[in-house]
């Protein structure tokens, strides 16, 4: 199977041994972990195996395989015509030289991991992939899509709009509506108006999930660490949605169990963090473990893999594919990414789920090089503050060079949240 | 410590094996309540019996009782330049650090040093002498060196060199410090501050006293030993 997809099977190799060191080191060293998370062990484990093959088999049967970048792109309408989306964000560096070779070195990790992953050709998921998605969010993706179209098979670019006024939201519409139209012409099937209000549902339920999760991470002691709520939002991408929203409600009823008898990961009273900022894709999980490991817990993300991605369900109803479409865009349109101009609204969610998680305080974070981000790392820390919610920035990228100064900034944080 | 009072304090380079220099160092305080803090904290406490706090705690803890008014501390180390700010009621508030690279740390200075051939106290002392300066143009530690050996090669003055890189490291100071909210009192703590160079330039860019304690150097050993008597 791995050949038939075009892996180079000496660097896949590498590959997994480099994850499943890490994710031993990351996961399984974590005490008490509720039994749940299992299934997200043992999707991690087979994401490149088991997944992979449920994939490929699909696309024999005539599925068709959509790879997306961004949280911008609405599953509904590949679900819609029994297609399949998958995430292909590289929480990684690898192959690092060869992106740099198509790439300035000031280009943020994700960017740099895609072009690695798909360089080295270890990433079964771009393979299987019969159209990869695009958008124009942010300059760095904006640009390096021109230069990523000769890597992949099929390469589509959305474009996106900069503002929240009404003709954007128009602008949103069009490329929707666009976007669906590409979507039944790879697939050969047409949208109709049941298959689509059925894949919203499915979507919502799958979103509804990650809410009662987030939500019930608001329990002291903490009933959950922040690497295994992190985790289950990273397999969010992956998964089979519908399998995926089950492993994960199970998940939420044993940890409803565990707020009632007062268990939990960390000790009662452990300082509560909110991280906020750039997306962390798998395999990137260096600053929650900085975190963790000091003892402070996560009780948040407020990113494209945790609550920014998740939140605001779709309205379902509508008696036409043009009426749920619009459902479809009215929900997308409120995705408060840093590409948007003005975005005061994420700052007012921030501090809506600090409150709501009763965290302690916020680390910001930014990928190096990632302008949208870390420009406004400055006013959210400034509003931050100003509202006494103590604020840290952390400007990292995927090397581990820098992770002892980190900890030393974490811990010192975590020791001014102590009083 | 006792109550309030150093009994005893030692200075010593970790060098290339750090546990050995602690054990020899240990030897003579058996049973001592410990506090381990700086990049080894996690790897002493993995052998003694210790707490642990971040170099940025302790050094505020340091200051705060050197000098009690103080509300912002600039501490340049071997590795790391910080700047940090204490509320009122003397708590850890904000801080700065450097990133990665040596540029604006103590290292820099001892590497620019070197590079002159002038020992620690010759390196300030050239510098304030010098009545113009050589501007140096990178702040990486290895071009800077290379920078200025080509400088002593065009025949420059030493000490309007050694003012150049006093001037290059303190503006690199200046726009850490000037990241938090400074306030006074202002106390330089770490070997940096013994540089009486650096002190007089970081006083000029921010137009502001700062005030130098006995044995800068150790403010952070010693907000430690407070540390672990309140603990
Ligand atoms: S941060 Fe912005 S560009 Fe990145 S995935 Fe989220 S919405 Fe898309
Ligand atoms: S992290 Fe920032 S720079 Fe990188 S792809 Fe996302 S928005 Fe663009």
């Amino acid at each position: 199977m791995w050949e038939k997809l075009g892996l180079d099977l000496d660097a896949h190799d590498a590959l997994l041994e480099m994850l499943g060191q890490l994710y031993g080191q990351t996961f399984m060293s974590q005490r008490n972990r509720p039994k749940g998370m299992e299934y997200f062990d043992f999707v991690m484990s087979e994401v490149h195996g088991l997944r992979i093959k449920e994939i490929v088999d699909a696309k024999e049967e005539g599925r068709k395989v959509f790879g997306s970048f961004c949280v911008f792109v609405p599953e509904e309408i590949v679900l819609a015509v029994d297609g399949i989306l998958v995430g292909l964000c590289a929480g990684a560096e690898f192959a690092l030289d060869e992106a740099e070779n198509l790439l300035p070195r000031n280009t943020c990790s994700l960017i740099k991991g895609a072009f690695g992953f798909t360089l080295s050709n270890v990433c079964p998921y771009i393979k299987a992939a019969d159209m990869v998605i695009g958008e124009n969010t942010c300059d760095g993706k904006k640009k390096s899509y021109e230069i990523f179209r000769d890597l992949v098979s099929d390469l589509y670019v959305m474009d996106m709009p900069q503002m929240k006024n009404e003709v954007d939201r128009d602008f949103l519409r069009h490329e929707y509506r666009r976007f669906a139209a590409r979507v039944e012409e790879v697939s050969g099937r047409k949208i109709e108006v049941d298959a689509l209000r059925k894949a919203i549902g499915t979507v919502n339920a799958k979103r509804g999930a990650m809410h009662r999760l987030a939500g019930l991470r608001a329990a002291d002691p903490a009933p959950i660490s922040g690497l295994d709520a992190l985790l289950a939002n990273q397999v969010y991408f992956y998964d089979d949605p519908v399998r995926f929203t089950e492993s994960s409600n199970q998940l939420c009823n044993e940890i409803e169990e565990r707020i009632g008898k007062g268990e939990g990961v960390f000790d009662k009273g452990a300082p509560r963090i909110l991280i906020s900022g750039c997306p962390m894709a798998v395999p990137n999980w260096k600053l929650p473990t900085i975190i963790e490991g000091a003892n402070a817990v996560i009780v948040g993300e407020e990113s494209c893999v945790g609550e920014r991605g998740t939140r605001h369900l779709t309205d379902e109803t509508g008696e036409t594919v043009e009426q749920l479409i619009d459902n479809i865009v009215d929900r997308y349109f409120k995705i408060d990414c840093a590409v948007f101009t003005p975005n005061t609204v994420r700052l007012e969610h921030i501090k809506e789920m600090a409150k709501a998680y009763k965290a302690d305080g916020v680390i910001h974070y930014g990928l190096q090089f990632c302008a949208p981000y870390q420009i406004e790392a400055g006013p959210v820390e400034k509003a931050l503050e100003a509202d006494n919610i103590p604020t840290l920035r952390i400007d990292t990228d995927y090397s581990m060079e820098d992770v002892e100064q980190i900890r030393t900034r974490v811990e010192a944080f975590i020791e001014r949240l102590k009083g | 410590m006792e109550g309030d009072r150093t009994i005893s304090s030692h200075i010593t380079d970790t060098t290339f094996a750090p546990l050995t220099v602690c054990s020899e160092l240990m030897r003579d305080l058996p049973g001592a309540r410990t506090v381990a803090t700086g990049y080894g904290r996690h790897l002493f406490a993995r052998h003694w019996k210790c707490e642990v706090v971040t170099e940025i705690k302790a050094v505020a803890m340091g200051a705060r009782a050197l000098l009690p008014s103080c509300r912002t501390i600039i501490d340049v180390g071997g590795q790391d330049t910080k700047a940090i700010t204490i509320t009122a009621e003397g708590k850890l508030h904000k801080f700065a650090m450097n990133d990665k690279c040596a540029a604006g740390t103590g290292r820099f200075l001892e590497v620019m040093a070197d590079a002159l051939s002038f020992s620690r106290e010759e390196f300030a002392k050239a510098a304030l002498s010098a009545v113009r300066a050589e501007k140096l143009s990178s702040m990486c530690t290895v071009f800077a060196e290379s920078e200025v050996i080509s400088l002593v090669a065009r025949g420059s003055a030493r000490q309007e060199i050694a003012l150049g890189i006093h001037q290059a490291i303190s503006s690199r100071i200046l726009s850490l410090v000037k990241g938090v909210q400074i306030e006074d009192d202002v106390l330089f703590a770490g070997g940096g501050a013994l540089n009486a160079c650096l002190r007089r330039l970081i006083e000029t860019g921010l137009d502001r006293k700062l005030h130098l304690p006995d044995q800068p150097q150790i403010a952070a050993a010693l907000g430690c030993a407070l540390h672990g008597d309140l603990h």
